[in-house]
């Protein structure tokens, strides 16, 4: 039953797409069939919503004829985490993105009103393209709703990493938001080079719609970056992971997108770039779907292959090639870039730091690319670990960390940005140099360490320069933004230089030192629950004799994936957080395999992640009111309708 | 004859394609320096050069030694088998007869010391098969 009725709305979604697609062509080419093209729209809508909700069904009702929930749906799993499962593999994972992506094409289409503009017209037709070729997609090569052959008892439940926390049930629909979001610049940039249309009908709609993505998907790293540390146990944030790099890619060209589009900058004709960036975004996000969906990256994580592949090829294929040559043949329309000639001014500090964040994304490009390449090219199967990234992206990371210190003391918004410019970038540059002498006197770090504290301090000490001057009162959002990416930089630099880890091997009344911390193990402890087993090793911490609490990781074994999970115990105070995991225990629970990590200063990440989310919204929240404040003067109505969209 | 051309933009070209060969630089003396081959047992003992590679096999039944903090086990492609000395605590997880993937290098004495063990799991794992090896994505 549920079978029939998941294949069926996924084939009405994929007709209704098509359909969606063909009638919003004849919208822009003929004012023809708008309510019919709309209605179209919701129907795809529908037909996803009925998806999800059949698959939710199926998973709750265990009813395990379904593919889907055979494989990844359980009794012993509880309620959340089974309805948590739909992005827990890759099949429901796609159903989600369909979701999202239609829901995302809906309210476009409403923020339209009756009568949207030539550009938003495209727009929701090449939108409507990605919809049909996820319908396809999923009704094709990864159909959730084939049914199981012989129906088992009882299933796996879903990977036991993702049921160790309720974070499962935000973090990938918010990364997926913000991926999938991002087709909608890229739709509008398509549109522009079709229709060739000046920047102002559509540039704002598209860069609210970036912007809206930008902030989901920077809130999706960060928390992605904490489940790393605080669920996963490795001990890391973050590892250069195909997958990792998959969400960091779009993130760098989408804030480069942005900074050229910064509504100030509008008349300085970097419509080119935007264009090129939005749709270098939403390529990306494709590719990195491609990559870590299809096993196409050969790594110690997946050798399942999956036929998703050689179908989410073609349609990237097919992407990069429209978007290529749509670019070559009707590229020179728009408005050319006019930079003021002068090599100091707010314009080419923008226009330096998109570069270097492309720089960025080019390289960490080809460090994930590069295994799969070497094997296309000599059948040698290789990876890249992270010391290439470290060695590569990191110090291009610097350079754009101190290129947006500079560029942010030179307000945009008046003619001459460079006036006064000496002495604040000298009152910045003295409170960079002032910390790096501070941390170099207090400890040893290595040059790169340093230069990362001095950078991140020259900015922030730039912040305050110039946060409270006039012209920069409309920066703020922006401001703001740095401070927290400044932030996150410290927070990454501080943690990776002054961590201390020990691993041991230890008995029952033994104990480790790390980083001025004593664990002693006190007791092992063995429990069956419902769907696992579980070892807790428990440890009592001291700090120079002074107990100071206790801590308990545990090992979780899932013998229904024959698979086991550690999950790391945290404390966090002033000096750091004290992190400990257990690797392994011995049979008669007497003996334990423990990883003791002091780390100062992690917090600052999920702090610095949160004010760049922040920052994002009070960019979104400003627009909206620059905009209600604009809304006395006439103006281009498709602008203002499609500006409800944000 | 000489086609005039707008001077201006001519330094941003330069600069451009200074940071173009300055990244491409970059990338690929880093690259050459952290790219890892994934190797078989017989592969590593035929070119038994020193580098480090991940070696990726079966562990072989019988052959685990624990001996305080180091491990040693025969990993296993079917046709070599190669001993393997791996310091640290192994994943919990870690099977005789299972797949491993350990990344090292090849000691002189032909022992392979690893510094990283991970393990696959029986139901994940797919041996690469012969011939379908090199097609990634299919």
């Amino acid at each position: 039953m549920n079978t029939t009725v998941g294949s069926v709305a996924l084939l009405v979604g994929l007709g209704a797409s098509l359909a969606w697609t063909m009638l919003w062509v004849s919208v822009a080419l003929w004012d023809k069939m708008i309510p019919m093209a709309r209605r179209a729209t919701y129907a795809a809508l529908t037909a996803a919503v009925v998806a999800c909700g059949t698959i939710e069904w199926a998973l709750i009702t265990h009813d395990f004829s379904v593919s889907y929930v055979a494989e990844n749906g359980g009794r012993h799993v509880p309620l959340y985490f089974t309805v948590t499962s739909l992005w827990g593999a890759l099949d429901g994972s796609i159903l989600l993105w369909l979701l999202i992506l239609t829901a995302a094409a809906a309210l476009l289409v409403h923020a339209g009103g009756r009568q949207p503009g030539p550009e938003h017209r495209w727009a929701v037709a090449i939108v409507g393209g990605v919809a049909a070729f996820f319908f396809a997609l999923a009704y094709f090569a990864a159909n959730p709703f084939e049914s199981s052959g012989a129906v088992p008892a009882d299933g796996p439940g879903p990977n036991p990493l993702l049921r160790e926390h309720p974070a499962m049930g935000i973090h990938p629909p918010l990364l997926y938001a913000g991926y999938v979001g991002l087709v909608v610049p890229f739709g509008f940039a398509l549109a522009a080079l079709v229709t060739g249309g000046a920047e102002r009908d559509w540039l704002p709609a598209a860069r609210r719609w970036a912007l809206g993505s930008w902030i989901l998907l920077t809130a999706g790293i960060v928390l992605g970056a904490w489940w790393s540390y605080a669920v996963l146990g490795w001990g890391g944030y973050w590892a250069w992971d195909p997958v990792e790099n998959a969400s960091l890619l779009p993130w760098l060209t989408a804030t480069a997108a942005l900074h050229v589009t910064l509504v100030r900058n509008r008349k300085s004709g970097f419509t080119g770039w935007a264009v090129a960036l939005f749709g270098t975004t939403f390529l990306l996000v494709l590719l990195g779907t491609f990559l870590t969906r299809s096993g196409a990256v050969a790594s110690v994580h997946s050798f399942t292959q999956s036929p998703l592949g050689p179908m989410f090829l073609g349609f990237v294929v097919l992407c990069t090639g429209v978007s290529v040559g749509l670019l070559l043949w009707r590229g020179d329309r728009l408005s050319p870039a006019s930079t003021s000639g002068r090599w100091l001014s707010p314009q080419s500090a923008f226009l330096g730091n998109a570069v270097l964040l492309v720089a960025v994304a080019a390289v960490v490009l080809t460090g994930t690319l590069y295994p799969l390449i070497s094997e296309l090219l000599s059948g040698q199967r290789s990876g890249v670990g992270a010391d290439y990234f470290d060695r590569t992206a990191v110090p291009l990371l610097l350079a754009v960390l101190a290129l947006m210190g500079v560029a942010q003391l030179m307000p945009s918004d008046t003619r001459d940005g460079t006036r006064g410019l000496g002495s604040r970038l000298l009152v910045a540059v003295c409170g960079g140099l002032a910390v790096i002498a501070l941390v170099g006197f207090a400890g040893r770090p290595t040059v790169l360490a340093l230069l990362a504290f001095g950078v991140s301090a020259f900015v922030l000490t730039g912040v305050a320069t110039v946060w409270f001057s006039a012209a920069h009162r409309r920066s703020r959002p922006g401001l703001l933004a740095h401070t927290g990416i400044a932030v996150v930089a410290i927070g990454i630099t501080a943690s990776s230089c002054y961590a201390t880890v020990v691993t041991q091997d230890l008995a029952v009344g033994q104990s480790l030192h790390a980083g001025g911390v004593t664990a002693e193990l006190v007791g092992i402890d063995r429990r069956a629950e419902a769907d696992r087993m579980t070892a807790t090793a428990h440890l009592e911490l001291r700090r120079g004799g002074q107990q100071f609490g206790s801590l308990a990781p545990q090992l979780h074994y899932f013998s229904a994936r024959d698979m086991t999970t550690a999950v790391p115990a945290i404390r966090s105070g002033p000096a750091g957080d004290v992190y400990v995991t257990v690797t392994s225990v011995d049979e008669n629970g007497q003996r334990a395999a423990l990883r003791l990590a002091v780390n100062p200063f992690v917090d600052l990440i999920w702090f610095g992640g949160a004010v760049v989310v922040l920052a994002g919204l009070l960019a979104l929240l400003a627009g909206r009111d620059a905009r209600a404040a604009r809304g006395a003067e006439p103006s281009p109505a498709p602008v203002e309708l499609a500006g409800k969209a944000g | 004859m000489k086609v005039p051309r707008p001077r201006k933009p001519r330094p941003v070209f330069v600069l451009a394609a200074i940071l173009a060969i300055g990244i491409g630089l970059l990338v690929m003396a880093a690259l050459r320096d952290t790219v890892v081959y994934y190797r078989t047992p017989t592969e590593v003992v035929q070119a038994s050069s020193e580098r480090t590679v991940r070696l990726g096999g079966q562990v072989m039944p019988g052959t685990v030694l624990r001996d305080g903090g180091v491990t040693q086990f025969r990993l296993t492609d079917g046709h070599t088998s190669l001993l393997v000395l791996a310091r640290g605590a192994l994943p919990d997880t870690f099977r005789e007869g299972q797949g491993a993937v350990v990344e090292g290098a090849l000691a002189p004495d032909g022992t392979f010391l690893a510094h990283q063990v991970a393990v696959k799991h029986s139901n994940e794992y797919r041996p690469p098969v012969a011939g379908t090896a090199s097609e990634p994505g299919g």
